[in-house]
């Protein structure tokens, strides 16, 4: 970017390409002071927080002799992540996790899809009405949500349980947190990808979409061979973002916890951080935790790319 | 359609059962929303006696006014609060991811696109993992328990920079602003005047992703707040649902409470419908 600022282009080509007209200007002040303050706080409010969180996990405090006096900080390399790691608790959290997913994303992704194709299919009425009214929980913060629906779990509360408790179905919610934690989240989420969903399926082709009918393709077959394949890209993103929030479970489970005895304190690995560091004040194990939970939400991140990045460039190559 | 596929149509795709589904799926929806609104207007006994979703024993205005006097009326202050955290923290932070978004878009300098990547990444750290090394970083300079401490990391929206370079892209065309700068105008001011004008629907787009961020934010203040009076809604209601297990008339101050703060972000999302599907549209298909 330091070469001389290049000739005035020939007549006839425009100059409308951004590179060449920032060229000609050479200069770094602009945009240096535009992206300064975003740098300023990304460093402050996510880089250091992370250094500092490796910093703390390789120490740990410990109280001479009776307890009394100051407390020492003592370094223990990689100590604080053999405990965490060796504690059966934090690894449980890990499986309430997996055990989380396997329930929550086929269910939401498949809920938010089928909606989003009835809606883009020419039979759907009320569109606009329908996406309004499922898009609204994501209006409501996830701690009221959970508030509302443990009052609809909690039996002579919820009008909803003695309806099905009259009719002669006793459902035990609260005994199953497992499955009353996917519920909320279904609740949250179904409505917001679903118009990522909807909008991507909008962009299909309808060209692609007549020939299919021309070949005498019915709805299905054409959702299945036609309108998922096409919108992959879409679905692999909310399975992305999905997995990453999903590793953070903290808010639902945590208000969910005052009813339901099954959810333990150290029911998800956030919880265990929390716990860690807030009853235990065990700043070093909670850090390692965190730090922890971030590897594990960069590595799955990363994995999941590479492989559809993998399997494009197969299908590409396929293609030719 | 065709007669001839109207036909061959499956028995599972006709009219009704599409239209059927979808209303079954809305109602699962709307059902905790209707609860909210009615157990609202409910006392302590109608709403633990689970008489919740009829209209009868309408006692909505003494819980509102039960809500405005507890504890010396702190659920108001709990609601300024957010209305500070989240509507300053958003409009600061919109200004300064569209700042950085054209500046990403617009120029070309050294290490762009590394530091670009960086940015990517900042999108997928999970916020939760940083809330407690945040903590802990805040507690060693000093400002836990602050209203900084809060606002602050509020400020960082790496999606946000993402989402607002793609729409400089697409609403800034760089002829206008080369004839700005043919005009004379330096850079900064072509920015103010030009670039920052075409990308409002942009900087709303961005805007009303952190509010609801905000607003719908749990960790952060429990992490970081001690003092009741710096809580937001979300973190006072937490604490007054502590309390209901030993005092029961807590139980409309709550489900009240959460109406009131369900309601704003509620009316903006249906005025502005157009904004918010954009920004999901433009942050996850392109």
């Amino acid at each position: 970017m330091l070469q001389s600022p290049p000739a005035a282009p020939p007549r006839g080509i425009t100059v409308s390409s951004r590179a060449a007209t920032v060229k000609r200007r050479g200069r770094y002040g602009a945009p240096a002071v535009l992206i300064a303050p975003f740098l300023i706080l990304f460093t402050a409010a996510m880089l250091i927080p992370i250094g500092y969180a490796v910093y703390l996990s390789l120490f740990t405090e410990r109280h001479s002799g009776l307890g009394f006096g100051e407390a020492e900080t003592i370094f223990t390399g990689l100590g604080n992540y053999t405990r965490a790691l060796g504690d059966a608790a934090f690894r449980g959290g890990f499986l309430t996790i997996a055990q989380y997913c396997l329930l929550y994303i086929p269910v939401m992704v498949g809920l938010s899809l089928t909606v989003a194709l009835l809606l883009d299919s020419a039979l759907a009425r009320a569109k606009r009405f329908f996406q309004l009214a499922l898009f609204l929980p994501h209006a409501v913060p996830g701690i009221i949500a959970a508030l509302v629906w443990t009052y609809l779990y909690t039996p002579g509360i919820s009008p909803v349980l003695d309806a099905l408790g009259s009719a002669g179905a006793q459902l035990d919610v609260l005994g199953h947190p497992l499955p009353a934690v996917v519920n909320m989240a279904v609740w949250e989420w179904t409505g917001y990808n679903m118009i990522i969903f909807f909008a991507a399926l909008q962009a299909v082709p309808r060209e692609v979409l007549e020939a299919a009918l021309v070949d005498g393709a019915g709805a299905l077959r054409t959702a299945f061979s036609i309108k998922i394949p096409l919108i992959r890209t879409s679905i692999t993103m909310v399975g992305l973002f999905t997995l990453i929030g999903s590793l953070q479970l903290f808010t639902e489970p945590m208000i969910l916890r005052g009813a339901a005895p099954g959810v333990t304190t150290t029911w998800t690995p956030n919880m265990y951080a929390y716990t860690a560091a807030f009853e235990r004040n065990d700043y070093g194990l909670a850090a390692a935790a965190s730090v922890l939970l971030a590897l594990a939400a960069a590595l799955l991140s990363f994995i999941v790319t590479r492989a559809t990045r993998a399997r494009s460039v197969r299908r590409k190559e396929a293609a030719r | 359609m065709s007669a001839h596929a109207k036909k061959s149509r499956p028995w599972s795709l006709s009219r009704g059962a599409v239209n059927g589904a979808l209303v079954l799926v809305t109602l699962h929806t709307l059902l905790p929303l209707g609860w909210l609104l009615t157990a609202a207007a409910k006392n302590t006994p109608d709403l633990l006696g689970g008489n919740t979703l009829s209209l009868s024993n309408f006692h909505l205005t003494d819980n509102l006014h039960a809500l405005a006097t507890a504890d010396g009326g702190i659920y108001f202050r709990w609601y300024l609060n957010s209305l500070l955290y989240a509507g300053g923290g958003a409009l600061l932070c919109a200004f300064i991811c569209v700042c950085a978004g054209y500046a990403f878009e617009v120029y070309t300098f050294r290490g762009q696109e590394k530091l670009f990547g960086l940015v990517l990444v900042g999108v997928l750290i999970p916020t939760t993992a940083l809330a407690l090394p945040m903590y802990l970083l805040a507690s060693r300079i000093g400002i836990v328990n602050t209203f900084w401490a809060v606002f602050i990391p509020s400020l960082v929206f790496p999606f946000g920079v993402y989402l607002s370079r793609i729409f400089v892209s697409g609403y800034v065309p760089a002829e206008v602003l080369e004839a700005a700068r043919m005009d004379g105008a330096g850079e900064l001011r072509t920015f103010w005047s030009i670039g920052l004008r075409m990308v409002t629907p942009g900087f709303v787009t961005v805007f009303l992703f952190q509010f609801t961020a905000i607003w719908n934010n749990f960790f952060l203040p429990l992490v970081m707040l001690s003092n009741s009076k710096l809580f937001p809604v979300s973190l006072g209601l937490y604490s007054w649902n502590a309390q209901t297990r030993s005092f029961p008339e807590f139980y409309p101050l709550v489900v009240t409470g959460s109406l009131l703060a369900v309601l704003p972000l509620v009316v903006a999302f249906v005025a502005l419908q157009r904004h918010w599907k954009a920004g999901l549209t433009a942050g996850s298909v392109k």
